[in-house]
């Protein structure tokens, strides 16, 4: 095991979630107040086409949150099915790239 | 290992473990949910459409309570982690079981 990967991912860990904290009180609260009276595509539209802030927010939220996840996992995989190796790592990587292209093509669907 | 399940701390972990991962699997989805914004709105709706039958709202406040115990228990760990131990932070772990309820219930009333 490489001790410095697993400081460095340890550390990233815990950053990410640090930045989470911030992004997901600003998620939830917007959930909790947008709910009432259902969704609708052109509701959402409104509030994000062409708006930058909320594209560099979600940006953020998306690889912050693609990080902490492939790294939770990767401990999850470690811990309780004993899954070491460049082989997690290389699926965790996969997995990371995955949430970013698909965050992304979210954000460009919802802001341009 | 009996004895530790006596404990609210094991739950706390075992909660903080197990949401990470339903969260970090659920991502890929919600993603991809959104980015059906790029073909059209029309699309968009037809899903939004979907999630006011009841059964899928209480999944989603489901999903918000997750998400709620996640980032509270986070916070917890971060505290226990960085700053000097002291008692009141034992009663962190029923702070985040409550708030993470009542952002669940939040969302659930309102969504109705």
């Amino acid at each position: 095991m490489n001790n410095r990967l697993e400081i460095k991912l340890w550390l990233a860990h815990r950053l990410t979630g640090m930045a989470l904290g911030l992004f997901v009180v600003i998620h939830l609260i917007t959930m909790i107040i947008v709910i009432q009276g259902g969704l609708s595509a052109a509701e959402i539209m409104e509030r994000t086409s062409s708006n930058i802030l909320v594209a560099l927010f979600y940006g953020l939220f998306v690889v912050a949150a693609a990080m902490h996840g492939s790294i939770g996992l990767r401990t999850v995989a470690q811990e309780v099915l004993n899954w070491k190796g460049p082989s997690l790592d290389l699926v965790l990587f996969i997995f990371f790239a995955l949430l970013c292209v698909l965050g992304v093509i979210a954000i460009i669907g919802l802001v341009l | 290992m009996n004895k530790n399940r006596d404990k609210k701390e094991y739950w706390a972990s075992f909660i903080q473990r197990w949401s990470g991962v339903v969260l970090a699997l659920f991502l890929p989805v919600h993603f991809w949910v959104l980015s059906l914004a790029l073909q059209g709105g029309d699309v968009l709706d037809g899903f939004l459409h979907w999630t006011d039958i009841p059964i899928v709202k209480f999944a989603e406040a489901g999903l918000v309570g997750l998400l709620a115990v996640h980032l509270l228990g986070g916070v917890r760990i971060l505290v226990i982690e960085f700053f000097r131990w002291a008692e009141w932070q034992s009663h962190l772990v029923v702070v985040a079981g409550g708030g993470a309820f009542a952002c669940g219930l939040l969302f659930l009333l309102r969504a109705f």
